[in-house]
């Protein structure tokens, strides 16, 4: 029977996008209902195959953790790591080298349209895809039952690519909102809202039917990830199309409240999604793979609440010296400094669960990765904060500082924190007794640790000097420099950093065939997965 | 009284008292007499049911060390 209304729905929708790709009024509505057309067509065709065919019994399902959507979320994490990272070092060299924005593909492949392509990719792809996949696995463990919801995960996991392919397709094409971190538009804001209800369908059905007493910390932190996520979402992205037929949409805030909003999101798009979210990671993988339990649980418990207090207020320090009042600005640099707490307490938190267990360091090298993800985590929650005070960022603002900064904490935290998951994942995941080589996934986290230390390093220097430069003036109070004087005084930092990124995308190709290589030839544990699981 | 001022003045008068009292408690709540033996268990929640999920009905409790 629900065949029937899925072929009913997916017709209508098949259909609607022939019609929409008959009347697009831009380029990227059309694409993007081409895409619809073919994804839903498909799975029109699909249905339909497997419509009336006995049913297998689902009984059994419910004694085997839902792994196999996790294992699809590890593959498209690396995938999506490395086009995200691949897209960054060719930015970065379109920066040093403006020869890189070729003639031919003007209005495609310049800087500016391939730089929202290269943040959604590595925010969104990359780390949207660990928290998909760790969330899912992370829940089934500490609340020792299956996913909720049966094939709802997939949809999810599905539908979150779709999310991703028209988001980036849009932004070649020039569909865009302009809002940082939230460019895709209307439709694609929509189709995400779907989604991410369904995601925390699953996710909040398998905590009620937890048999565990208590909700382990790690899930009140990928909760809190995505109940955020999804307010933000949607305040952010309130817009009302122009056209059903078009994909530009006009936004219902104006002037500084629209501002106001757009940081507000902005900056919990980086306080929940980039940090609660994967907090929860830190918080199931460093005591799995230091195999001891995190260093306090009461510290957990108010690190949770402190930084789910504090981090929402923070938004307006993207905003001093605007249109934006005083207080608020105030507010929102005040509310930054108090942050810093809790950050380093749950930094403290997720460092002396090793206490006991240093020599660790010394052996195991994915440890070492997340230990160094979690000092990034504190140098760049204590670098945040001093950029957020007024003063400083009158220096800092609008200058390259504020790419290291986030340099700094994407790759440092987030990437290591989730590469160190995926060499804890994937042996599991594929029961492989170890991972295929422990010395390539050294020469992963030095490669990776130089490139971050190179890409910081150039940055600050750069940044630095600019704002410098900028505020320069002479005897008679004229400015001294021209901006085309900064651009050319940072060029040689600009082929650092791009070597830095070379690094570190490096690295993320050397994961990527070790990982396969662990897949493909690494001893299996004695129940292997073909035998052990049944087809799902 | 328009509606911006109503609700800034909640806002920073009530809301703030409650917003500040409410974490307040969950400090006080989380040192609360005991809650060093129930954490010591929930924190060790990751390392049970890594490869399974816990049985059916009742039997949770005999399964859990």
């Amino acid at each position: 029977m629900s065949n029937y209304i899925k072929l009913i729905a997916l017709g209508l929708i098949t259909l609607f996008a022939m019609i929409a790709t008959n009347y697009a009024r831009d380029l990227a509505y059309q694409v993007h209902a081409i895409i619809v057309m073919l994804v839903a067509g498909g799975l029109f065709l699909y249905t339909l195959r497997h419509t009336d065919e006995p049913v297998a019994a689902t009984g059994s399902l419910q004694r085997e953790y839902f792994d196999s959507v996790v294992r699809y979320g590890v593959i498209a994490t690396a995938f999506w790591g490395v086009v995200g990272f691949l897209v960054g070092v060719y930015i970065a060299f379109q920066l040093a080298f403006p020869v890189l924005n070729f003639d031919w593909a003007q209005g495609f492949a310049n800087f500016g349209r391939l730089r929202p392509l290269h943040t959604s990719a590595v925010i969104f792809a990359f780390g949207g895809n660990a928290l998909l996949a760790t969330s899912f696995y992370v829940v089934q463990r500490t609340s020792a039952a299956r996913l909720w919801g049966g094939n709802l995960a997939w949809f999810v996991f599905w539908g979150y690519q779709l999310f991703i392919v028209l988001a980036a397709t849009g932004y070649l094409l020039g569909g865009t909102q302009s809002k940082e971190y939230a460019e895709p538009e209307w439709y694609v804001d929509l189709w995400l809202t779907v989604v991410w209800v369904a995601y925390l369908a699953v996710f909040l059905g398998t905590v009620i039917k937890r048999k565990e007493p208590h909700i382990y910390v790690a899930n009140w932190f990928y909760l809190a990830f995505i109940v955020t996520v999804a307010m933000l979402h949607v305040v952010n992205n309130l817009t009302i199309p122009v056209s059903i037929w078009g994909s530009k949409s006009v936004i219902v805030w104006a002037g500084v409240q629209d501002a106001m909003v757009q940081w507000w999101y902005g900056h919990n798009a980086v306080g929940f999604f980039l940090t609660a979210g994967f907090l929860g990671m830190m918080y199931y993988f460093v005591p799995k793979q230091a195999e001891r339990p995190v260093f306090s649980y009461k510290l957990s418990i108010i690190h949770f609440w402190a930084l789910i207090f504090l981090y929402i207020w923070a938004g307006p320090h993207h905003l001093h010296y605007t249109a934006l009042p005083d207080w608020a600005s105030t507010l929102g640099m005040v509310f930054s400094i108090v942050l810093w707490m809790p950050s380093w307490g749950g930094m403290i938190n997720g460092l002396m669960t090793l206490s006991g267990a240093w020599d660790k360091l010394r052996t195991d090298p994915v440890i070492r990765m997340m230990v160094i993800s979690i000092g990034f985590y504190g140098m760049s929650t204590f670098e945040g904060p001093m950029m957020s005070i007024r003063a400083v960022n009158s220096l800092s603002h609008y200058t390259d500082w504020t790419i290291g900064h986030v340099h700094s904490g994407a790759l440092g935290w987030n990437g290591m924190i989730t590469f160190g998951a995926l060499y804890f994942l994937v042996p599991v995941l594929w029961k492989r007794e170890r991972l295929y080589s422990l010395s390539l996934v050294s020469w992963h986290f030095w490669l990776a640790t130089i490139g971050i230390i190179l890409y910081a390093a150039s940055m600050w220097v750069t940044g630095i000097m600019e704002g410098l430069m900028w505020r320069e003036v002479d005897a008679n109070g004229f400015l001294v420099n021209s901006f085309a004087d900064t651009v050319a005084a940072k060029f040689p930092m600009y082929v650092v950093r791009a070597l830095g990124g070379v690094m570190f995308l490096a690295g993320a190709l050397i994961m990527c065939y070790n990982l396969w290589m662990t897949v493909r030839r690494a001893p299996a544990k004695e129940a292997s997965l073909t035998v052990a699981v049944p087809a799902e | 009284m328009d509606i911006y001022s109503l609700l800034r003045q909640f806002a920073d008068s009530w809301m703030l008292l409650f917003l500040f009292m409410f974490f307040m408690g969950i400090v006080v709540w989380a040192f609360r007499p005991g809650s060093t033996k129930v954490y010591k268990d929930t924190a060790n929640i990751p390392f049970r049911h890594e490869d399974k999920p816990a049985p059916e009905m009742g039997k949770a409790e005999e399964a859990r060390s």
